[in-house]
Order: structure tokens, then C-alpha cells, then sequence
């Protein structure tokens, strides 16, 4: 009984422990990445690393109020929360019915706390950072709900494990409603806040936004905390339309499934991560309306059509998976 | 008036030499930019002489930064701003001046509103001469102060740490109040 209750403690330590040192990593690549694309040679690869272990190193001597002290705390255990109840090449960690839209909650956890330090730390740029934050939210929320409303429908589920065996054995979410994941992908762009939606953080606009007043090891948390929101967003893109990298069924061979999953989804989210970061290479940034404009416009529209085709394939044309 | 105090080597703890092997390998930097040197910087950071190989990348806010680059002249109007910039900064801290002017003065060493050293006021790490200095000496620089970090002669902020009192007594006589 304590022994189980050891080992999957254990195991999802291990998960988040692995999905922050991939973000990590991810982190790194698209310094190099972006380097490439600009003709520069660019760090190694395992610079954000370095970088992290030198800011929680560091001295901080910064000193606001005590809910600015709390908040890389709350954001890094929010958005490891919200990893726990992803699927990551298919392992639950914490599951239950309807946790697609209990994730929808979740996920405004991290960036919550990230408001609320920002905010205590009574900074000008950091509250113009912040208002930018939940507005770009606002924006790219509306086709990403309705986004997650045409696999709701189609899947006929809100449970993410369903879904992930659902589109095991039935069709990725990618090949049965490809226009809902040209959505969510647009989307997708806003909520990791890369180039042409990069405006929360702005550095040369409102000298980095809610970061202005992070130094030292808060900001080291801060970058563990972007690290785990990688792969978290990522990994929500995966889960939800290319079956979370799920290949080989667990039930059937056991722990090698798990291991095979878990190279796969790898692939998964780096290549959905790559697609970020070229966008973010080569494009400037929006202003905060103009973001608002497009993301109510193209993206929604988009996933509106997305939601029709999800409801006239399972309603008019039977399609059950 | 010129009392400062000699850069030597700071007996420092020897689990720090982690933190030095860190540090130095991941330099945020601040410019602060006084006069013509701002204008070396832009080919330093991209691709000709790309500094984000070294894991050099600027920094919007002191908060974040850890190496402050002064490029050029500095009124004593601005030394009020390097001061309060280089105090919001996280130990440690390194600093850079640029060129010719806040060695001696430059060509404004008989100027009424220029100050002539800058490691009076603030304990500065590294001088790169030069009227302007050009992006290879930058980087030159940048290799230097990575090596004197690793061996620990780059301690500018224990001195500033060690001789507070001198500092803000040099500071003093030029600012005569803080709240201006």
C-alpha cells in the first residue's frame, strides 16, 4: 500500500523533474535555432541550464512585499500542477472525468501568480505587462475554447484519458479535424507568448513586461516556471490532436510502451515547439489591439468551421469514435 | 580625494568557484548608454560579432542584469542614475566602462559637468581604451572578464560591498543631495 503509494509519488516526481529539464532544453534549442535563422552562431544548446543555476546562485536582495516573495512559488507549483494533469506520452498522473475543462482552470493558475507578483512589485511597465497578459488571454481563449468544444463533440468526451484512447483507436484529432488544429496552433502561438504575441514581455517596449522586477532567484523560478509552461502548452497541443504520442498501447506490452511513448510524444512536442519558434524567429511583434483583432478574427473563425465540421461528422454522418 | 581602493584579490569561500563557473558563462548584461559607445554595442550583439555565443544577451531591467556596461562620458547628472542602477543590481555584479572618457575623462577632461574616473564612484572590473573602442576589443573584453571571473580578480562588487563608506563619500561630493 505505502510502497505503491512510494513508487507513483516517485514516478511523478520523475515526470516533472524530466518535463522541466526538457523545457529547459527546449529553451536552449530555440536560442540556437533562432541564432541559425539569423545567421549568428548562437549559445549551446544547454546554456539555460547554465543560466538558471547562475540565478539561483545569485545574491537577492530584492525586497516589495511578501506575496511578491510568494509568487515564482505560486507559478511554479501552479504550472506543475497543470503538468500532473496532462498526460505525458500517455502516462496519468492525476485523472478524472471531465478534466479537460478542470486543465482549462488549472492553467490560469501559473499566470495568476505571475500577475499577482507582478503586480505587488508596484511597477509601472510590470502592470502595463500584466494588463497585456490577461488581455492577450482574452484573445487567444475564445478559439481555443471553441476549439476544445469540436473535440468535446466529436470525441464525446471531456476526459482526457478517454480522449487520448479514443484517438488511439479511432484517428488523431489532427486527421479528423485538421481545421480545429490550425486553431488551436494559432492559438497556440498566443498562450506561449512567442513573437507576433510576445507582447506581455515586451523587453524593449516595457522593459520585459511582469519580469521587470524579478532578479536573482526569483527569476530563476520564474524560468523554471517558462521552462514547465513549455512543455505544458506543448504537451496540451499534443494530447489533444495528435493522440499525446501514444503508439503502442500500454495494456498490451507494458513498461516498453511507456518508454516508446514517451520518445515519441518527445518528438511530438519538439516538432509542435519548432513550429513556435520558427514563426518567432522571423516575425515582429503585434500591437496589443491588433493581436485582439486577429485572434477574433481569423483564429475563431476558423474554429468555428472546425466545430461544424465536428458536428455535422458526428451528428448527420454518424461518425462515432 | 583619490583614495581608492587597489583591486586585490577578495579571499572568497571555495564552493564559490561553482558559482564563478556559472556566472561567467551566462553574463546578462545592462548597457548603460552614455555617449558614442551605445553605438558599438548593436554589431557586438548581432550576427557579425554575435556575444550571445558566450551567453551574452541584454537584459531590459538592472534587476535581471549582471554585468553593466557604461559606454562613454559620464555627467555627473547621469552618475547619480549609474549609481542608483548599479545598486539595484544581484550580487554578484560586474562592470564594464568604455573608452577613453570614463578612464580619465577623454576629451572632456577639463570639462565642468564630466566626471573623470569612474572607479571612484563605482568599483569598475574592466577598462576597454579606445576612442570608440571597436566590436573586437568589445569582445575582447567580454573574454577578459570571463577569465578574471573564473579566477576570481573580477570582485568589484565585494569591494563596493568592503569599502561602502569611501564610495558614497566620493559619491557625496558630487551629488551634494540624493533626490534630484
Amino acid at each position: 500500500m505505502i510502497v505503491d503509494w512510494l513508487i507513483q509519488a516517485g514516478l511523478v516526481a520523475l515526470y516533472l523533474f524530466l518535463a522541466v529539464v526538457i523545457g529547459l532544453l527546449f529553451m536552449g534549442i530555440a536560442r540556437k535555432v533562432t541564432a541559425r535563422v539569423q545567421n549568428r552562431v548562437g549559445p549551446p544548446v544547454y546554456q539555460n541550464f547554465l543560466d538558471v543555476g547562475k540565478l539561483l546562485a545569485k545574491k537577492t536582495n530584492i525586497k516589495h512585499n511578501w506575496i511578491f516573495d510568494f509568487a515564482p512559488l505560486f507559478a511554479l507549483a501552479g504550472v506543475l500542477l497543470a503538468l500532473a494533469y496532462l498526460p505525458m506520452g500517455g502516462y496519468k498522473m492525476l485523472s478524472g472525468e471531465g478534466d479537460l475543462i478542470l486543465l482549462l482552470y488549472i492553467m490560469a493558475i501559473p499566470a495568476l501568480g505571475f500577475a499577482l507578483g507582478a503586480g505587488a512589485s508596484a511597477n509601472p511597465n510590470a502592470g502595463v505587462g500584466v494588463m497585456r497578459a490577461l488581455m492577450l488571454m482574452l484573445s487567444y481563449e475564445m478559439p481555443f475554447l471553441l476549439v476544445l468544444l469540436a473535440l468535446m463533440i466529436f470525441y464525446n468526451t471531456a476526459s482526457l484519458s478517454t480522449l487520448l484512447e479514443k484517438q488511439m483507436s479511432f484517428a488523431w484529432g489532427i486527421v479528423a479535424l485538421p481545421i480545429s488544429a490550425l486553431a488551436a496552433d494559432l492559438a497556440l502561438q498566443g498562450m506561449m507568448m512567442e513573437k507576433p504575441f510576445d507582447i506581455p514581455i515586451a523587453p524593449h517596449e516595457i522593459a520585459s513586461g511582469p519580469l521587470v522586477e524579478f532578479g536573482g532567484k526569483y527569476l530563476g523560478m520564474l524560468m523554471l516556471y517558462s521552462a514547465g509552461s513549455i512543455v505544458l502548452e506543448t504537451t496540451l497541443f499534443v494530447d489533444l490532436f495528435l493522440g499525446g504520442g501514444v503508439v503502442l498501447n500500454p495494456a498490451h506490452y507494458g513498461i516498453i510502451a511507456y518508454v516508446v511513448n514517451y520518445l515519441v510524444w518527445f518528438v511530438f512536442i519538439f516538432i509542435v515547439w519548432m513550429i513556435a519558434v520558427l514563426i518567432n524567429a522571423v516575425f515582429p511583434r503585434f500591437r496589443i489591439e491588433q493581436a485582439f483583432k486577429f485572434y477574433w478574427k481569423w483564429p475563431t473563425v476558423i474554429a468555428i468551421l472546425g466545430l461544424i465540421q465536428a458536428y455535422i461528422m458526428s451528428v448527420f454522418m454518424g461518425v462515432v469514435p | 580625494m583619490n583614495e581608492n581602493p587597489l583591486p586585490s584579490v577578495i579571499p572568497d569561500k571555495e564552493w564559490k568557484k561553482i558559482q564563478r563557473m556559472l556566472s561567467k558563462r551566462s553574463l546578462w548584461m545592462i548597457h548603460f548608454c552614455t555617449g558614442c559607445g551605445a553605438m558599438e554595442m548593436p554589431p557586438v550583439m548581432t550576427s557579425r560579432y554575435d556575444m550571445e555565443r558566450f551567453g551574452i544577451i541584454p537584459m531590459a531591467t538592472p534587476r535581471q542584469a549582471d554585468l553593466m556596461l557604461v559606454t562613454g562620458y559620464v555627467a555627473t547628472k547621469t552618475l547619480k542614475r549609474i549609481v542608483r542602477v548599479y545598486e539595484q543590481m544581484q550580487d554578484p555584479k560586474y562592470v564594464i566602462a568604455f573608452g577613453s572618457c570614463p578612464i580619465n575623462g577623454g576629451i572632456y577632461w577639463d570639462s565642468y559637468n564630466i566626471i573623470k574616473r569612474l572607479d571612484k564612484y563605482i568599483p569598475v572590473d574592466l577598462y576597454i581604451a579606445g576612442c570608440m573602442p571597436r566590436p573586437e576589443a568589445v569582445m575582447d573584453a567580454f573574454l577578459k572578464l570571463m577569465k578574471d571571473i573564473d579566477e576570481g580578480k573580477a570582485n568589484g562588487w565585494m569591494r563596493y560591498r568592503k569599502y561602502y563608506d569611501q564610495y558614497k563619500r566620493n559619491q557625496m561630493r558630487i551629488f551634494k543631495r540624493w533626490d534630484e
